[in-house]
């Protein structure tokens, strides 16, 4: 029961990861008709965003000791840092809560980011197949990867969550079960709440907002709303930034979890189009329920229980589920009828 | 006989011209210095090529750049510019700063992407291309073994960078290849009786091991050495590489049973295993009434930097560390320190060593030849390159020295200071017989 009640928490909050980010690679699916390779790398610059901050508000000022060496001779250099000795006890806090506070730097970097990718390069490739969208976008991966190596290096970069969420919940005692049977990171259970917040906020947009109705609109007949005398190539142009909001914060709030480097973009990315795909193209909701099945999967998948019987399960079950949805239902599960099946 | 001048037609030129083709088409390596002489290679000019193959791109590509760092300093030093670093300290006083045989040392690079194939094919094109004499450096036990093997069938020397697996010098040992690094069986006898005082005995112990070479074998001498007093492995799971996000694989440790964790993991993939682990509150669990313990038996001061926090109080080995304050480590610290304004890692120590310890080799053989070099290294004993009394031993082509058991410290002054050194296990304590891992040299090749 433990076990079960452990992986299951693990399966979500692996899911909400894998949602975040399908679901900007649906919206920009849905609404541009674009496959979008390179939106694994906007999660990588929206965990760089937090990392930048983190090193901008960590700045030191250095001044040298003429009195001291170093080990290899060199004077010794003192560094102070400048928001400590600049703001005293909100300098210290705003350190601490460095991961949270980047998102007020990621969210406009990102719309930015979001915005001139999309006029800059995008638009170009909307009437172009998809196999040189993907090209293009995973081109253009590779370049933002390669820009973030050569200035932060290849080295992961760790992060660290608030004091108030380090550690980990003892979830047993809390329920009146075994103390130290049910352990889950603080901060994992903070990500899992942000996700289920911000594909609440991206579904209440697009459901309750005039804009969002024109975008459904949009997606459901691009042609129409055009003729109604509506730019639905601004909205898409918008719903494109914000997608690369989605998958910015999505990097940032992970960033305590696993410490990024120029590579992370890349390891979410293959699974998250899986995700998409047995969702259904284009389907937001097929997208969320997608992310956190396969999420979960993954997780009771990796159970030394189910591995003595089926050895190496955890690393194929993803892609055996898709390819039982490709064959037997190739909208996948909450895709409309007609989309990718011929 | 009448001499004609035959004019020149269409004919003639296209024979000419394909004649002329073919010979230009011919590779450089049957016609120029790469055969030409009594080994492959032989610097004919008065320089002699090194092929620095070190990961440039990729996910050790931190690491690579400090061990190119190292060659080049490495280099400096040979040819007599520099302060001159660890050749100060070497007891060998073969070299005198004035290259190698009389020849300046000049150097190209390969990138090996920690990738097999890509290092081969780099390797390869170092040797075809650029006529190195000896290949050297690398991140990897799976790439050094496969450019060890290349560098036995191409008839070169390969002088191993950072690789931990006993393969490299047990199983799939060359005659060709040495290297100075330690192994995996090395750690386990270093760790174990450090392990043994600071956690006691009968711990239950759970292993997630990388899946592939250097993770089996890190595994194994781990169990090896910690079982005999009473470390029973309760579970050893294996990972793929690059696996991201550990969370499924450290869930079931928290009620299995286990009180111990190793993490057979190197490079990113150990900076994520151990800070998600710590994430999971390993660290300050209890279980069978003793306090949770983590180990990992490789560290290096470039993933301690990654790791952050999460390395405090942890066990681990290393092969040589910047604060040793030997005269050979401290001339190497402030060599590469007043060159490149930070100290060494351990990959850029074993990889300017290397460079060391062939340059001096081929200097008292008085050849580049692979087979004289070879002979010259093997059975060598030396001291001032950081490690103490050192043995090339002659058996493996294995260096046995003194290995250093590393802690987290608790309150680093600097970026730099992340590891303390809590033991140096004498180079007794870690020696083993040469057939115990395994393996056949072979005969030497030197490529003609």
């Amino acid at each position: 029961m433990d076990v079960l009640l452990l992986q299951l928490l693990n399966g979500l909050d692996k899911g909400g990861a894998y949602a975040l980010i399908a679901l900007g690679l649906t919206l920009i699916f849905g609404t541009l008709g674009v496959v979008n390779f390179a939106h694994g790398a906007l999660f990588m610059l929206g965990a760089f965003c937090a990392v930048s901050f983190n090193k901008l508000i960590t700045l030191q000022k250095i001044t040298i000791d003429p009195t001291k060496t170093t080990a290899w001779g060199s004077p010794l250099e003192v560094r102070t840092p400048y928001a400590e000795a600049m703001f005293g006890d909100f300098g210290i806090w705003i350190v601490n809560y460095s991961v949270p506070v980047s998102i007020l730097l990621a969210i406009p970097v990102m719309l930015l980011v979001g915005f001139v990718m999309e006029r800059g390069l995008i638009k170009h490739f909307y009437n172009r197949p998809h196999a040189d969208q993907i090209l293009v976008t995973f081109g253009l991966a590779i370049v933002l990867q390669e820009i973030i190596k050569a200035i932060f290096g290849a080295n992961p970069l760790p992060q660290t969550a608030p004091d108030a969420v380090r550690g980990a919940a003892d979830i047993g005692a809390m329920l009146g079960l075994q103390a130290g049977a049910i352990v889950y990171p603080w901060w994992r259970m903070v990500y899992l709440l942000f996700a289920a917040g911000i594909i609440a906020g991206v579904f209440a947009f697009l459901q309750f907002t005039t804009f969002g109705m024109v975008v459904r609109a949009g997606m459901a007949d691009r042609e129409t709303v055009g003729l109604l005398g509506i730019n639905i190539e601004r909205r898409f142009t918008i719903v494109f930034a914000i997608a690369a909001v989605v998958a910015g914060l999505a990097g940032v709030m992970y960033t305590p979890i696993l410490p990024p480097d120029y590579h992370i973009g890349m390891d979410f990315l293959v699974l998250s189009f899986v995700v998409v795909v047995v969702g259904g193209m284009g389907s937001l909701p097929g997208a969320v329920a997608a992310g956190f099945l396969l999420g979960i999967l993954q997780s009771f998948a990796s159970m030394n229980e189910v591995k003595e019987i089926l050895p190496g399960i955890d690393q194929i079950i993803i892609y055996l589920v898709a390819v039982v949805i490709l064959l037997v239902r190739p909208r996948g599960l909450m895709g409309r009828r007609g989309v990718m099946e011929n | 006989m009448t001499l004609t001048r035959k004019p020149l037609s269409r004919r003639s030129i296209l024979r000419s011209g394909a004649a002329g083709g073919l010979v230009l088409a011919t590779p450089t390596i049957f016609t120029s210095r790469a055969w030409s002489a009594g080994y492959l290679n032989e610097p004919m000019g008065d320089t002699v090529t090194l092929g620095f193959n070190v990961p440039q791109t990729g996910a050790y590509a931190d690491e690579g750049a400090d061990e190119l760092r190292a060659y080049q300093l490495a280099v400096k030093h040979l040819n007599g510019e520099g302060d001159g670093g660890m050749l100060n300290t070497f007891s060998s006083k073969a070299l005198g700063g004035n290259g190698v045989n009389g020849k300046k040392v000049a150097f190209v690079t390969g990138d090996t992407q920690t990738k097999s194939d890509a290092a081969r094919a780099s390797a390869k094109r170092m040797i075809e291309k650029d006529g190195a004499v000896m290949i050297t450096g690398g991140s990897s036990s799976g790439v050094a073994i496969a450019v060890q093997s290349l560098c036995q069938e191409a008839g070169v020397i390969f002088m191993a960078g950072l690789t931990h697996s006993n393969d490299t010098t047990g199983k799939d040992r060359r005659a060709n290849g040495f290297r100075h690094f330690f192994n995996t069986e090395m750690s386990g006898a270093a760790l174990a009786p450090v392990l043994k005082n600071a956690y006691g005995e009968g711990r239950k112990v759970y292993h997630l091991t990388a899946d592939y070479t250097w993770g089996w074998s890190q595994e194994g001498s781990i169990q090896k050495y910690t079982e005999p007093f009473g470390w029973e492995t309760v579970a050893a799971v294996r990972t793929p590489v690059g696996a991201g996000d550990y969370s499924q694989y450290i869930t079931p440790i928290l009620n299995s049973g286990a009180d111990t964790l190793v993490l057979n993991h190197y490079g990113k993939d150990m900076v994520n295993s151990l800070s998600q682990a710590v994430q999971f509150g390993l660290r300050d669990k209890e279980v069978n009434g003793k306090p949770f313990v983590i180990v990992v038996p490789l560290f290096s001061r470039l993933m301690a930097q990654g790791a952050g926090d999460a390395i405090k109080g942890i066990f681990g080995s290393t092969n040589w560390h910047w604060s040793l304050q030997d005269a050979g480590s401290q001339a190497f610290v402030k060599s590469f320190g007043q060159e490149y304004g930070f100290p060494p890692s351990q990959a850029a120590h074993t990889c300017y060593v290397q460079a060391l310890l062939y340059a001096d080799a081929a200097q008292r053989a008085g050849t580049f030849m692979p087979s004289a070099v070879g002979a010259a290294l093997e059975g060598f004993e030396f001291d001032g390159l950081g490690n103490g009394p050192t043995l090339y031993r002659a058996a493996d082509h294995q260096c046995f020295k003194d290995v250093l058991v590393v802690k987290g410290k608790e309150n680093p002054s600097s970026q730099f200071d992340l590891l303390e050194v809590v033991e140096i296990t004498p180079r007794a304590q870690v020696e083993y017989p040469a057939d115990m891992l395994g393996g056949e040299l072979g005969s030497y090749n030197n490529g003609v």
